[in-house]
């Protein structure tokens, strides 16, 4: 045992080294709404890091740097996503740390946080470990890991939280499941006095959830499709709170998709529960309409609808966008989740809940939200790179001298998901066949060129 | 029409169509030899994911009559059971050049799904708790032969709405018809948001005297062991349509099969406001009608609009 060895934040996250990045990327619009920028700069990488960030035009481009035209794009902060599936160990036909990462890559993001519900799941250190060895090969992002609360995610025994966190672990949680049994998550909260680390809650009462396959709502009555109703999520943020607040420990309530929950979080925060929370592009952007407004009539169902929890009414997709306006939603996660096609193609109440989003965060909530008025571009920038901070890492910011994770995106680029394929392995995107605006050109992340969009290959 | 998977894919004109057909060969069974030569050489596959004795003999038996050949295909005994994908078992079944498959499946949206793996005319006869519309629609024939023109009716559908493909498609094929619709059950067992479908809910039958039709649903005794309702005995006192409830003037419907004594007590089964035999019988004809719609017109071997693929 190692518990003696302290937690390293600056080693929780594990990338493959690669060829650090020598760029100049040249009178691009940088916005960066925690250091102030929103205006053009030339910004400078050298051996990985900013080394300059000038006027435009200002900076020349040092012998065997690359030069990127930026000009009518936007330079921001690489992503950072603290909710993804890279389905490793166990589950490699869904996706591995290769395959996540790339579309973490072409998502925009710097780094993600890898859920432990594999196959065995992340519930000890030796499995941790593995994993780690892993992203040191594999991963072209940063890669953290969030091991179980709980021994094989069953909510009866505790894991080794405090070896697990010496290892790395960033946080803990049984992400796709909830801890259902109250008297077990307080013991968890007692014990990260301890072992440290955010514990991070699917919120789901299984007595109410049931067999429910989509929101119960309108459309659930019409379809005869069994409802997975508001309150099984928004009950247990209630609960998960106010156990927070007795125990004065520290939880991160996972998707919320419903209005009750952003209220419950916003009266937590109220009184000084140490709660903070997330919502996903596809909550932010689509209602249960779509399970089957994707096609007409025959009653056929959207299975890549489908999703846990589920997309719910637009009164609830307001009161999430409200929260992340106003704060009580502090960050949005993409809850990436690959699954094989065959696995999908199934009838709705047979297939696996899920959808893939690393690759059109950025562009979804872009299009849905931000074209149209309804939030503003800096403050997405800031909910897409601020899930860094509640696990106590460094958000990522353009600034001189810090490593460079940096996402160059054409903002007036229009293209339809799907179309040119997926580097997940998987297709199961709910976004699939809908034209989005805002295009990831390239990626920094941690010092090295992780994407470059084809165009910009060309160039 | 091409498919039949879903009520809320008719419209008034084609569910009279239907009904019209239907009526046309009812005096078929009265023959000695109950056969016309409409579908003859036609193939009709039944696929049947669920127990149904009733259903799945209503669709053979119409089949036949028309003189298609039918083949029957459980899924309890198949390949189903070794693990086959939905998707491979249709792809399979497609090597036997069905002209119509006929399925039935616990699975809502499952008969849409299959429509788009197979070249074949699909006909829903049952996906899940989301419809079941031969059921409706001959529900709709029998109370056209029943009572006439369903404008302005009341009709009220009576017990586990919650669990039941009947009460969704008969609810929407019911108003389409210009029928006014109300559901009534334990709330237990009625979904939230059923006003959705267009029909009034109620609790308790305080007002079932104002129907014209009463449609009682089957209670199934397996809804027990989820403690929907307290006791059989507390739902019969509540929701069992009995000789004190029914009144004269009313019609009384079932898709059967009826539990005696609870939803219905025998007395009103048997007595001649009951139309539940008349149900089974419109059932072959209804089914008859349906069969023809999607295959009569149809060219011999359609061809599919795009290879399904096996991925």
């Amino acid at each position: 045992m190692s518990t003696s060895r302290p937690f390293d934040p600056a080693s929780a996250l594990v990338q493959a080294p690669a060829p650090p990045a020598e760029v100049l990327i040249a009178s691009a619009h940088v916005l960066d709404p925690r250091a102030g920028i929103d205006a053009p700069h030339d910004v400078l990488v050298r051996d990985g890091r900013i080394a300059e960030i000038g006027a435009p035009g200002s900076i020349a481009a040092p012998p065997g740097a690359e030069v990127v035209d930026g000009r009518g794009r936007h330079l921001l902060p690489a992503f950072f996503d603290p909710h993804v599936h890279l389905r490793v160990p166990g589950q490699e036909h869904k996706e591995d740390i290769e395959t996540g990462t790339r579309a973490a890559a072409a998502g925009g993001y710097c780094a993600v946080v890898a859920m432990p519900n594999t196959d065995p799941v992340v519930d000890s250190a030796p499995v941790l470990r593995s994993l780690r060895d892993a992203a040191a090969r594999d991963a072209r992002v940063a890669v953290g890991f969030m091991p179980a609360i709980t021994r094989g995610l069953m909510g009866s025994e505790l894991t080794e939280m405090a070896e697990l966190r010496a290892e790395g672990a960033l946080g803990f949680t049984d992400d796709g499941k909830p801890v259902v049994s109250a008297g077990m998550l307080r013991k968890a909260l007692q014990y990260q006095r301890l072992a440290g680390g955010v514990i991070a809650l699917h919120e789901e009462d299984p007595s109410l959830s049931g067999s429910g396959a989509m929101h119960e709502g309108a459309v659930s009555a019409m379809l005869g499709i069994s409802g997975i109703p508001s309150v099984s999520e928004s009950t247990m943020v209630a609960r998960d709170a106010a156990l927070a607040g007795y125990e004065g420990g520290r939880v991160h309530m996972q998707h919320l998709s419903c209005v009750e929950s952003v209220r419950a979080v916003a009266q937590a925060k109220e009184i000084g529960v140490r709660v903070t929370a997330e919502a996903s592009p596809h909550h932010l952007c689509l209602t249960d309409e779509a399970v089957r407004a994707g096609h007409a009539g025959h009653g056929l169902l959207d299975t890549n609808m489908k999703m846990n929890p589920p997309l719910r009414t637009e009164a609830d997709r307001q009161a999430l966008i409200d929260g992340l306006r106003s704060g009580v939603i502090d960050c949005i996660a993409t809850d990436h989740a690959p699954h094989a096609r065959d696995e999908k193609e199934s009838p709705f109440e047979q297939a696996p809940m899920g959808t893939i989003g690393l690759e059109t965060a950025f562009a979804a909530v872009h299009t849905e939200l931000v074209v149209p008025g309804i939030l503003p571009l800096a403050l997405v920038v800031d909910r897409m790179t601020s899930g860094a901070a509640l696990l106590d890492l460094p958000v990522p910011g353009i600034a001189a001298d810090v490593p460079a994770n940096l996402t160059l995106v054409d903002l007036a680029a229009e293209w339809e998901v799907g179309e040119d394929g997926y580097e997940s392995r998987s297709e199961n995107c709910c976004f699939a066949g809908r034209r989005l605006r805002g295009r990831i050109l390239l990626t920094v992340a941690g010092g090295s060129v992780a994407y470059r969009e084809r165009a910009l290959v060309a160039a | 029409m091409r498919h039949l998977l879903s009520i809320e894919d008719l419209d008034r004109a084609s569910i009279e169509r239907i009904c019209d057909r239907a009526a046309s060969f009812a005096e078929v069974a009265h023959r000695e030899i109950k056969k016309v030569p409409a579908l003859r050489g036609r193939t009709v596959l039944n696929l049947f994911y669920e127990a149904s004795t009733r259903t799945r003999s209503s669709f053979e038996l119409a089949a036949k009559r028309l003189s298609a050949d039918v083949v029957n295909f459980s899924a309890s005994g198949s390949s189903v059971e070794k693990g086959e994908s939905l998707k491979d078992t249709v792809l399979t079944l497609n090597a036997h050049k069905p002209d119509a498959i006929v399925i039935r499946t616990p699975w809502a949206g499952a008969a849409a799904l299959v429509a788009q793996w197979t070249p074949a005319a699909v006909v829903n006869a049952g996906d899940g708790k989301h419809e079941h519309p031969t059921q409706a629609l001959l529900d709709v024939y029998t109370l056209r032969q029943r009572v006439g023109d369903l404008d302005g009716a009341s009709i009220w559908i009576v017990g586990d709405v919650l669990h039941s493909r009947v009460a969704r498609s008969n609810v929407l094929a019911f108003q389409e018809m210009g029928a006014k619709v109300t559901v009534c059950g334990p709330p237990t067992l009625i979904p939230r948001h059923m006003e959705a479908l267009g029909c009034d809910v109620r609790y308790t039958l305080e007002d079932l005297p104002s129907a014209d039709v009463v449609y009682a649903l089957r209670m199934q005794n397996e809804r027990m062991d989820q403690a929907f309702v307290p006791t059989i005995r507390e739902y019969a006192a509540e929701y069992q349509i009995n000789g004190r409830r029914l009144r004269p003037h009313q019609v009384l419907m079932h898709p059967g099969p009826v539990n005696r004594g609870v939803e219905l007590s025998g007395e009103v089964v048997d007595s001649p406001q009951a139309v539940i035999t008349m149900q089974v019988e419109s059932g072959i004809v209804v089914r008859m009608a349906v069969l023809y719609e999607v295959l009569a017109g149809r060219a011999n071997v359609p061809a599919p609009t795009a290879e399904p693929s096996i991925a």
